[in-house]
């Protein structure tokens, strides 16, 4: 559904959240946008990116978030309008960048949107993108619906280019994720001409150089432009009030929030008792807007997802306040209101409002939630994730735990972020025994690596993607290679980004528009740097295993073993088999083989079914993606594979 | 603003199943044909991680004039469309009540802790009378098998789709279903997923499951 990137502007379309958003830049007239991968926040720049197509717009996947934003900075000192996107620890990659881009300030309109993950629905934290706007003293927005989602931005890029500064329009997960109804607006034609002026007077914002000195005269006009972003924000559309003159309680509220505060209060039939001041402008607060609605009540309950910034904030204005306006109650997540942790939802809302206000809120009748948790327990079996089948990090991280197995050193792996994370769980052989940022897998194993002379004798491993690879794992083998740390680098390459819905990468000929490019070939690079590099497919189990037990025994260095095999769930692969599988049920076993059922209790395929009634393993026709591989692990080659014609 | 019918407003589906059913794309052809009633439509989608393997839920909220929250609140679902049922049976437990409609496909999906012989599937009669017994009316669907028979299991999202607008709960119409389609999809694939649709409404209208 596309035709939002072309759609005329009263159109009434229903939109995803970061749809919502990439039309927000088009009408904002962004003529440079720059993203890294990460969920929730891809398809912003997927979406500019086909919108390229149609509009005069340059749009890339660059090799890391912090590349990214310079990218976008470098449009916006050239005069034009530009945007980064990223998923929430995306903003700690950018943020040595970040902190001097706000000291420097900017030019033409720059907007950053961080999508945060409330609840950790696709991440493994619960990173918190507003406190970056606070640290680094950039203006932060938050939309609290799908029509803000896309008329923020074009707000945004409008105060960046007022203040000479960058702006943060703060999304979460389920705003980018979700869809609503959105009114389209006009795209403006544009013919900008980028410019990089920068031989006037050092100090002058428009033509001299772009730096963040000298930098008490650079941090005192950043303060300016705050200042200048707060007399907006008293004056924002997007801060509203909705609820009686002089109400019992009054909600303070921003993002998704509002939508979660909007419906408890609903639900309670509470419409004439409590009030709902929506922030769009959540830093810096602005403090009239904030004393009047304050004003009109004593309670005051702060609804917001991570961590309770707009709350202590207003705490700050309230105490100000109070010889004025009288001291005020405030309820929120730091006096147990709200959970400190995971996500908000309309009934956490309601629950929160029922006992300030001595209501009973309502959901189903105890009786039938009990009963259906009870029958829940036999009818909704536990439905671990898993690798697809056909998924060549099942193959990688079998022959990696066999070769472990067979060195017998109790070595072990530092994982990375991907699909592959997987691997702490039953699906990869719980292999992996760290996982934390990009790129840390093989700076936690170069550390590890160096801990010989204190008596750490295990070999140590490392597993990292092909895009994570460009992101920071470069630096990582780097470091591990100068400093002699010995360790074995294993890159899963599985020829895109998979995990985030194969966006491409710079090993990939193809660029964010789909046109072709030069590729940076991993191996090579690696090789470069001084590495021992091997190259296996790892659906070639045994040459896998062979390959990286006798990489284990090479006593110095760095070894990096590159396993090279497409995402079963990328465009070119999904259903195209290699082989028709089958068990020839006379030749298995089953439980009365020695393996112990090891094809279906610890290969774990989805494909390879253990049929209980027959006591055979059997392949499941409909989900097997024919790779072969479970063929290799069964040591009386009762599963048989054939190629596919 | 629209003037189709709502028995509630809010009026809230929930489409459930496994990653790679077709969840996303059932629930924005169901909001689309919605939309194009001049409805408003609100959709939560959970995917990213959850994909692999993992459960995965659409909520539709559809209203007259207003946005709701893209989490449905719990216990409100009115409708449930369980792309596979112990999803289904999963999602009563948060959202279900004594008068929710159930659509439900028959074909399970294996857990993989089921595949590996560690925990049991419950059995299809199990299945059948808990249902019953959770929901004010479940329609059982073998939407996998009619779409296999149609060329693809892809299409049993489509046919339980039509079994939706074939229980008269929403302003859904065949023509809206045509149009919204007809926007990313090839001639030949419109016309076999609007036989994959009527075949969905036959099923609840016509025969008895």
């Amino acid at each position: 559904m596309s035709n939002f990137i072309e759609g005329k502007a009263g159109t009434r379309l229903l939109l995803m959240g970061n749809e919502a958003i990439a039309r927000g830049a088009l009408e904002a007239g962004v003529s440079v946008a720059a993203a890294y991968p990460g969920t929730p926040s891809s398809e912003i720049l997927e979406n500019l990116a086909r919108a390229s197509k149609h509009w005069n717009l340059y749009v890339e996947w660059s090799s890391n978030e912090k590349v990214a934003m310079e990218v976008a900075a470098a449009a916006s000192f050239a005069g034009l309008r530009s945007m980064t996107s990223m998923k929430q620890c995306g903003v700690n990659v950018t943020a040595d960048f970040l902190l001097h881009l706000s000291l420097s300030g900017t030019r033409g309109g720059m907007v950053m949107v961080p999508c945060d993950d409330p609840g950790a629905v696709a991440s493994i934290n619960e990173g918190e993108s507003r406190q970056f706007a606070r640290s680094v003293e950039i203006p932060c927005l938050e939309p609290g619906d799908f029509q803000e989602a896309k008329d923020m931005i074009k707000w945004a890029i409008e105060l960046s280019e007022e203040i000479q500064n960058l702006v943060m329009v703060r999304s979460v997960t389920r705003l980018s994720h979700a869809s609503g109804t959105v009114v389209l607006g006009e795209i403006p034609e544009m013919r900008p001409q980028a410019v990089f002026k920068c031989d006037g007077f050092v100090l002058d914002p428009k033509e001299g150089i772009m730096v963040p000195a000298p930098v008490g005269f650079k941090h005192d006009l950043q303060h300016k432009k705050l200042e200048k972003a707060v007399l907006r924000f008293e004056e924002c559309p997007f801060n509203t009030y909705r609820g009686p003159e002089k109400p019992e309680l009054l909600i303070v509220t921003s993002s998704i929030c509002h939508l979660y505060s909007r419906e408890a209060v609903h639900r309670l039939g509470a419409e004439d008792r409590v009030g709902l001041l929506r922030l769009g402008t959540t830093w810096p607060l602005p403090p009239k807007l904030v004393e009047k609605h304050l004003r009109r009540v004593d309670k005051i309950l702060v609804v917001e997802e991570v961590l309770p910034l707009m709350e202590q904030d207003l705490k700050v204005l309230a105490m100000e306040l109070a010889p004025q306006i009288g001291v005020k109650r405030f309820y929120g997540k730091r006096d147990g209101s709200l959970p400190m942790v995971g996500e908000l939802n309309p009934d956490l809302v309601g629950q929160a409002i029922a006992k300030i206000l001595g209501m009973e809120y309502k959901t189903a009748p105890q009786e039938y939630v009990d009963r259906a948790r009870q029958l829940a327990f036999f009818g909704a079996p536990a439905r671990e994730l898993t690798f697809c089948p056909g998924c060549p990090h099942r193959a990688s991280f079998w022959a990696i735990k066999n070769a472990l197995e067979l060195d017998n050193r109790h070595g072990f792996v530092c994982g990375d972020i991907g699909c592959y994370g997987l691997a702490v769980l039953p699906c990869g052989f719980q292999t992996l025994k760290t996982m934390h940022a990009m790129g840390s897998g093989t700076g936690l194993a170069s550390g590890f690596g160096k801990l010989g002379r204190f008596g750490l004798d295990q070999p140590v491993l490392s597993t990292c993607g092909d895009s994570t690879f460009f992101h920071t794992g470069m630096p990582a083998l780097v470091n591990a290679i100068h400093n002699q740390s010995n360790i074995t680098m294993v890159i899963l390459d599985n020829s895109g980004t998979a995990m985030t819905g194969f966006q491409p990468h710079p090993g990939l000929k193809v660029d964010a528009v789909g046109n072709e490019t030069p590729s940076i070939d991993i191996p090579a690079v690696c090789r470069a740097m001084g590495a021992r590099v091997e190259v296996c497919d790892p659906f070639d189990l045994e040459q896998t295993e062979s390959t990286l037990l006798k990489l284990l025994e090479v006593k110095e260095g760095v070894k990096v073993l590159v396993l090279r095999q497409i995402c079963a769930q990328s465009p070119e692969k999904k259903a195209k088999k290699e082989y028709e599988m089958r068990v020839n049920e006379a030749a298995c076993l089953g439980q009365n083989c020695g393996c112990n059922r090891l094809c279906t209790r610890i290969f774990r395929c989805p494909a390879l079914v253990w049929d209980q009634a027959k006591g055979t393993a059997r392949v499941d026709e409909a989900l097997c993606a024919g790779c072969g591989v479970c063929a290799s692990i069964c040591s009386l080659g009762a599963i048989e594979r054939k190629e596919a014609v | 603003m629209g003037n189709a019918e709502l028995s509630d407003d809010p009026y809230n589906v929930i489409i459930t199943g496994v990653g790679g059913q077709g969840n996303v794309l059932a629930s924005r052809v169901l909001g689309n044909m919605l939309a194009r009633k001049g409805l408003f439509v609100t959709i939560g989608e959970s995917f990213g991680g959850t994909q692999r393997g993992g459960s995965v839920s659409s909520h539709i909220r559809i209203s007259r004039d207003s946005t709701w929250s893209p989490q449905v609140p719990k216990g409100a679902a009115h409708v449930l469309v369980g792309l596979e049922a112990t999803e289904a049976i999963r999602t009563l437990v948060d959202y279900g009540n004594r008068k929710i409609k159930v659509i439900c496909n028959t074909r399970p999906i294996h857990p993989v802790g089921v595949i590996a012989g560690e925990i049991s599937y419950p059995s299809a009669q199990d299945i059948r009378k808990w249902m019953e017994e959770l929901t004010e009316k479940t329609w059982f669907i073998d939407a996998t098998d009619e779409a296999i028979n149609l060329g693809s299991p892809v299409f049993g999202n489509i046919i339980l789709i039509g079994a939706l607008s074939g229980i008269n709960v929403l302003p859904l119409d065949r023509e809206d279903f045509e149009k919204v389609i007809s926007e990313t999809m090839s001639p030949e694939k419109v016309e076999i997923n609007l036989r994959a649709y009527d075949l969905g409404a036959s099923m609840v209208s016509g025969r008895k499951l």
